[in-house]
């Protein structure tokens, strides 16, 4: 079974505070560009993060505070993100059609105490054993797990090629 | 053990004994897309070598965001969901028919359905006994494609609500109320299920109201149970044949009971820029608004309307204020002509806008200043939402907002009552 080309995930923390909405990832204004993704990319969390686009980094991480992407179902939030370079998003917790949306991309969303993780620090995630390793503070963080289900579409790269690959879901216990 | 709505529901449309906590393969009765998001569910869908829709006559492409469209983008993600539905075969509602939400409970929703839309506030079917809840667009593409989508079977809190409203207060604000006690992620991933004796005489439009705001406590679905108003509502709306009563079992297992004493309730506000930064209409009295927008799959419903004309009827809205009324479906229209209600908020000063989403989502039809605030009977006030991260929305009942856009300020609408 071919698994998840990066098991193993090394970046920067990108640190965002509590309740970051759909409307700050992509606000409902930029509706127009929807069909437009590089130009809707640009604007990625400008309201909430001044500069962000032109700041984030290949493989960056986005370290949020809880209930991050509360709000709309627009898939664009996570998409946008995921082709702003993010590596993966870590929140306290994560609103739930956001949390779908962003594995049904392929984009990893791990649930852990954000608290440990402070601007700038340098982290290696290990996806399949769901662990973080702070290099800068030493700490070694846990991170609670999803359903088999949606590690299973995570690891074949998104919804679509999983779908494609079984032509059906499949209910793993 | 006794099943809750949502075990129950879940049992059904997966053929087996669905528990909180399982995840299960559940057909879908209803799938449906609007314009801002339909565009990318179609792209996934052809993308993925999907061709066939499983239901067409149950797959449903509202325009309704962007409706009419103010931006050549717009109409071309317009012509982009006419050709999928002339393709496929599915049904379109077009500019003017009204808002998603509205039309699905208006002609779609029945008790015991599994209903997936591309948007955040397909759970307002929940009014109606339905498991419904908005997904983005990826899984809207393979439930299209599919007639099948996985669940995790969500933990229920029950909300028991008794007495009933006070003069001045509505199903908005207990919903305010109950989303500022819950926290806007108190209820991440589960149901919310109302129950208790002031069910009895709680209209389908109010627990619409109540339904579409689940989402706004985190919920993947707000439920009611399939009762007598119901089945009285599927009569009216020519499909009582799709009534079946459904309730909870007796010992169903709740994960919280939250009791609301609908009369012990007051007038509600939610001040920028999160919905469950609530309070008491009385404590933010005062502060000036320079709109007022009374509409939405929340609040755009005959009745409201009816309740702003009644508070704005031989009165006029403040010189300071713009009022904006965009009814929830064209049926909602008609009948407010009908009865009335449009002349009378016209004749108060008010901009009718077509039946759609309207100023709502910030891409047109009342997009804010800078500064500016606006008293809006929606389910989302977030930084930004309004088209401008500039500006303040607060979220109130219609009669709020009829009140204080005569006043031009936040007003108590028992003191115009
Ligand atoms: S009225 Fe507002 S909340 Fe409702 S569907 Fe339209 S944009 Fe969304």
């Amino acid at each position: 079974m071919v698994k998840m080309p990066d098991l193993v995930l090394k970046g920067k923390a990108i640190k965002l505070g509590d309740n970051i909405s759909t409307d700050d990832i992509i606000p409902g204004r930029f509706a127009h560009l929807r069909s437009n993704l590089p130009e809707l990319a640009r604007h990625v969390l400008e309201d909430a993060v001044p500069g962000f686009a032109s700041r984030v980094k290949l493989s960056d991480f986005l370290v949020a505070g809880k209930n991050f992407g509360l709000g709309s179902s627009r898939e664009h939030a996570p998409v946008v993100i995921k082709m702003s370079g993010v590596g993966a998003i870590l929140a306290k917790s994560a609103a739930r059609i956001f949390f779908r949306n962003a594995i049904n991309q392929g984009l990893p969303v791990l649930l852990c105490d954000t608290d440990k993780i402070g601007d700038g620090d340098e982290l290696e995630i290990n996806l399949t054993g769901g662990m973080i390793a702070n290099l800068t503070s030493g700490i070694t963080l846990n991170c609670s797990k999803m359903p088999p289900i949606m590690s299973a579409i995570l690891e074949e790269g998104g919804l679509i090629p999983y779908i494609q690959k079984h032509k059906g879901f499949v209910i793993i216990s | 053990m006794g099943k809750t709505l949502a075990e129950k529901i879940l049992s059904l449309k997966s053929h087996g004994e669905a528990k909180a906590g399982d995840v299960v393969i559940a057909d879908v009765d209803l799938a449906f897309v609007q314009d801002t998001t339909g565009p990318l569910t179609i792209r996934q869908f052809k993308e993925s070598g999907f061709e066939a829709l499983a239901k067409p006559q149950q797959t449903i492409i509202f325009l309704d965001h962007a409706a009419p469209s103010p931006a050549q983008q717009l109409s071309n993600d317009h012509i982009l969901l006419r050709c999928f539905a002339g393709e496929t075969g599915c049904r379109i509602y077009e500019v003017g028919e009204g808002i998603c939400h509205q039309l699905i409970a208006e002609q779609f929703a029945n008790p015991g359905d599994v209903i997936l839309g591309s948007d955040s506030h397909t759970v307002t079917a929940g009014a109606l006994g339905a498991f419904a809840t908005g997904m983005g667009s990826s899984d809207i593409a393979v439930a299209l494609a599919l007639g099948k989508t996985w669940f995790r079977v969500p933990e229920s809190f029950l909300i028991e609500l008794k007495g009933v409203f006070l003069r001045g207060v509505y199903a908005k604000d207990l919903i305010l109320y109950l989303i500022g006690q819950i926290g806007a992620d108190g209820a991440n991933y589960k149901a919310l299920e109302f129950g208790g004796e002031a069910l009895a005489q709680m209209t389908m439009p109010q627990r619409l109201t109540i339904a579409n705001m689940a989402v706004e406590a985190g919920a993947k679905v707000g439920l009611f149970p399939g009762d007598e108003i119901t089945r009285d509502f599927l009569m009216e709306h020519g499909r009582g044949d799709n009534y079946k009563p459904l309730y909870p079992d007796a010992e169903a297992n709740y994960e919280q009971v939250i009791l609301v004493n609908l009369d012990q309730l007051e007038p509600m506000l939610s001040l920028p820029h999160a919905v469950d930064n609530v309070r008491p209409v009385t404590r933010v009295k005062g502060v000036k608004i320079q709109q007022a927008f009374i509409g939405t799959c929340t609040n755009g419903r005959l009745e409201d309307l009816a309740v702003a004309a009644e508070i704005l009827k031989g009165k006029k809205r403040h010189p300071g204020t713009r009022l904006l009324i965009a009814p929830a479906s064209r049926q909602v229209l008609i009948r407010a002509i009908e009865k009335g209600y449009i002349q009378i908020l016209i004749e108060a000063g008010a901009a009718i806008l077509p039946p759609g989403c309207a100023a709502c989502l910030g891409l047109h039809q009342g997009v804010l200043g800078d500064g500016e605030v606006c008293l809006s009977t929606a389910n989302r006030n977030f930084k930004g939402r309004m088209g401008n991260p500039e500006a303040m929305v607060y979220l109130a009942s219609p009669a709020t907002a009829a009140a204080s856009a005569i006043k031009g300020e936040i007003t108590d609408p028992r003191d115009l009552m």
